[in-house]
């Protein structure tokens, strides 16, 4: 059965139509990647598969693993495996980054119900990833993303990733802000969870990114649709000659 | 929406509740006539075998009472009191005692889980006498942690350092309690202060003699010991030279009280390097869903620095009563004296909160500090009222204050009204404020990872209160932490 199943999907966000008829499958082990000029709506489509408030679905349906997602309230999303890297990811004052990971890996643990982490279970796990993430202990003590770079928020989000284990790992272009070796760090901790049983969107402006993490499936989308699909090869001649092709056929 | 239905209705039942368990039977011999007269003050001095000095005391408040009128103000609003429609005192009511936790409401017992109170001192809190004998005592001594409170007494004892209630200090310490009482707020200071002055009720009294470190956190004992002080609190605390203590006041449990108004008065006394830390955590309750029948709580508190280099500090986290006034406040009479307040209060559903700190700085090189965090939700209003004021003599006076307020959807209002007066030219006070609304996406960034909307809420406001939760004794900050989620319940969505 496939991960996600999109099907038809029309969004309006404040009377505005953005996704128009959007569909797109995505099956256990694959890897897709979607790419698109600014304003075509990549952002938008994650944040309505992750179930974002303020979207209105007005045609189409969402599958997750057969199951309907757009009945589901966010945080069941999650604990289904529903996992969102952000493309910006927000600063939460005052609370430990530690104490996030523990909070929301039990709460989706408890939705499961699973049995929570007991506490030194936890802290090896987290210590585990962190460390192959090369992300200091130090930047786990200090309040979620406050005063993080840039970089150090993506490998927040892919840290999270790892700890989380979703089944649907969407990540918001996870290669914005990141210099070569942090993209390196960050691509092998995404290509580490790669696994047959596990599928990926990644949303990138950039070609480079897919060097990294090496696609199954590349999508161009443009004004609020699919537009066109193909192997990685695709990546390339879009690297080589642009968005402006597709604009038309959108 | 929802969650605050379930709110609603789980107060409504504990309403329930208390009534079939005969809250409202009262023996009236143990009641003062209705109404405020001579006679009231005279029959409650009566009933407390007090000498005749503290009648006296009481009866020149009462006729300073008659001569003054009700501020208003505080951005608070509320239907007219009517002072001759009230009991001043009724001797303490004993719970209805049961025989198990299992006849109280699931729902009860569901929010004592959520704050984290373990079941031995949820049944001392409710009442619950166990079968063994067929003892029916008064809560405050039911337990079989009478034990463990009569160990506390002996340490106490042992370092000398008085704790008892104010009635009985007035008997057994009278040449401390008539040094003391009243000279941090003085009878004519305001209206509901001279009201409390002349009708007060109890409260308690702490003396740590010189150089003594209280050997415990007050809070501690008190926790296995609340006292069931009526409406006119009373607390007076000294520090003497280089003495420190640590009180907290209050309970994360949930409470309630036939009474509507609640008007105490605390006053904290440190001289040479002495201090005294005063913690509150205050869970009134707020009234039902239209706002009605909740607490409403009208207290003076203040503390005087009165030698030097001395401190006061003032933690309190605010979540409970209708409407709230009040202002935790330091004289900083001492040369580097220092005054710090730390204030969580949050407001949902109908609640008012009038509360702020005054900090007086009369002395030279005296320092204060001021972090305040008000949390608005539903259709509350939460106003941060300071006062920071340097006298002629306090040269090298320092002041910082930082309010900052979150506000939870869009029907609530946060306020900061600060007052400052320099006197003199050297004083140096800064002042910092921010309001900012709950982020939409920081809660569904922390949904998106798992966490329900309440969750997150929770989440979210509890960093943002974080620095001033650091200032309470430890098992309590626990515990505020989760009575601050419990609060905001049904807040969102
Ligand atoms: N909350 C909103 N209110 C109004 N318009 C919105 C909102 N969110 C998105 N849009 C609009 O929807 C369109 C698609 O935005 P989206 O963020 O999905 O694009 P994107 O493909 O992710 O772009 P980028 O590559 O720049 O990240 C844009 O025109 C944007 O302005
Ligand atoms: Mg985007």
């Amino acid at each position: 059965m496939s991960i996600l199943e999109v099907k038809n999907l029309q969004v309006r966000v404040e009377e505005r139509e953005i996704l128009h008829g959007l569909s797109l499958t995505v099956n256990p082990g694959e890897v897709h990647a979607i790419m698109g000029p600014n304003g075509s709506g990549k952002s938008t489509l994650s944040h309505v598969i992750a179930g974002k408030p303020g979207y209105e679905v007005t045609g189409g349906e969402i599958l997750f693993k057969g199951e309907n997602l757009l009945e589901m309230s966010p945080d069941v999303r999650s604990s289904k495996g529903v996992f969102l890297a952000f493309q910006y990811p927000v600063e939460i004052p005052g609370v430990a980054t530690m104490t996030f990971l523990r909070t929301a890996l039990n709460a989706q643990r408890k939705a499961r119900g699973e049995s929570e982490f007991s506490t030194p279970d936890f802290l090896k796990k987290v210590r585990s990833v962190a460390a192959s993430l090369n992300i200091p202990q130090d930047m786990l003590r200090r309040g979620v993303n406050v005063g993080f770079s840039g970089g150090e928020k993506k490998r927040n989000e892919i840290l999270q990733m790892a700890l989380f284990e979703p089944s649907l790992c969407i990540l918001d272009e996870m290669d914005s802000g990141l210099d070569i070796d942090a993209l390196r760090v960050a691509a092998d901790g995404v290509n580490a969870l790669r696994s047959p049983d596990r599928a990926m969107v990644v949303i990138t402006h950039y070609q480079r990114l897919l060097n990294y993490i090496v696609p199954d499936f590349v999508h161009v989308m443009s004004k609020g649709k699919v537009v066109k699909s193909g192997g990685k090869e695709l990546a390339l001649e879009l690297e080589a000659s642009g968005y402006a092709q597709f604009e038309d056929a959108a | 929406m929802a969650a605050v239905q379930e709110t609603v209705d789980r107060v409504r039942r504990i309403d329930v509740d208390q009534y079939r368990y005969g809250f409202e039977t009262l023996i009236e011999s143990d009641k003062a006539p209705k109404g405020l007269s001579e006679d009231t003050v005279r029959f409650i001095s009566a009933k407390k075998n007090e000498p005749a000095w503290m009648l006296e005391w009481r009866l020149e408040a009462y006729r300073r009472w008659l001569t003054m009128t009700e501020p208003n103000w505080a951005r608070v609003d509320y239907p007219k009191i009517d002072y001759q429609d009230l009991y001043y005192y009724s001797a303490p009511k004993p719970k209805k005692t049961i025989g198990s936790l299992d006849e109280i409401d699931p729902d009860i017992l569901e929010t004592y889980k959520k704050l984290g109170i373990p079941l031995r001192e949820v049944e001392v809190l409710e009442g619950v006498v166990r079968p063994e004998g067929e003892r029916r005592i008064a809560v405050d001594a039911v337990f079989d942690s009478v034990s463990v409170a009569t160990t506390f007494q002996k340490e106490l004892k042992q370092a000398g350092v008085i704790f008892m209630p104010i009635s009985e200090a007035i008997r057994e310490h009278p040449e401390l309690v008539r040094k003391y009482l009243g000279t941090v707020v003085p009878t004519s200071d305001n209206y509901f202060a001279t009201l409390n002055s002349a009708v007060f009720s109890d409260g308690s009294f702490v003396y740590v003699p010189p150089g003594v470190r209280c050997p415990m956190e007050l809070s501690t004992y008190f926790r296995i010991n609340e006292r069931n002080t009526g409406q006119f609190e009373r607390t007076l605390i000294i520090a003497d030279k280089g003495a420190y203590v640590s009180y907290l006041e209050g309970c994360t449990a949930p409470q309630r009280d036939e009474n509507q108004l609640h008007a105490a008065v605390v006053e904290l006394v440190t001289h040479v390097d002495a201090e005294i830390k005063y913690s509150t955590v205050q869970n009134w309750y707020p009234g039902n869903s239209e706002g009605k029948g909740g607490i409403y709580n009208f207290v003076t508190k203040r503390g005087d620095c009165r030698g030097n280099n001395s401190k006061i500090s003032w933690t309190q986290v605010e979540t409970g009563s209708a409407i709230t006034w009040k202002y935790p406040s330091c004289i900083l009479r001492g040369d580097n004296s220092r005054g710090e307040f730390y204030s969580i209060a949050i407001s949902n559903g109908h609640q008012q909160v009038d509360s702020g700190t005054k900090m007086i700085h009369l002395g030279k090189n005296t320092t204060s500090r001021i972090i305040s965090k008000g949390i608005a939700a539903g259709v509350s209003q939460n106003t941060y009222r300071g006062l920071v004021t340097a006298h002629r003599k306090a040269t090298g006076a320092r002041n910082f204050t930082a309010c900052d307020s979150l506000l939870i959807g869009d029907k609530c209002g946060a306020h900061t009204v600060p007052y400052i007066e320099a006197k003199n030219s050297s004083a140096l006070f800064e002042h910092e404020a921010t309001t900012s609304k709950i982020s939409e996406d920081v809660l569904f960034y922390c949904v998106q990872r798992g966490l329900s909307q309440e969750e997150a809420v929770g989440l979210v406001v509890n960093g943002f209160v974080k620095d001033v939760l650091q200032q309470l004794p430890m098992e309590f900050a626990v515990e505020a932490q989760k009575l601050i989620s419990i609060s905001l319940e049904g807040s969102v969505g």
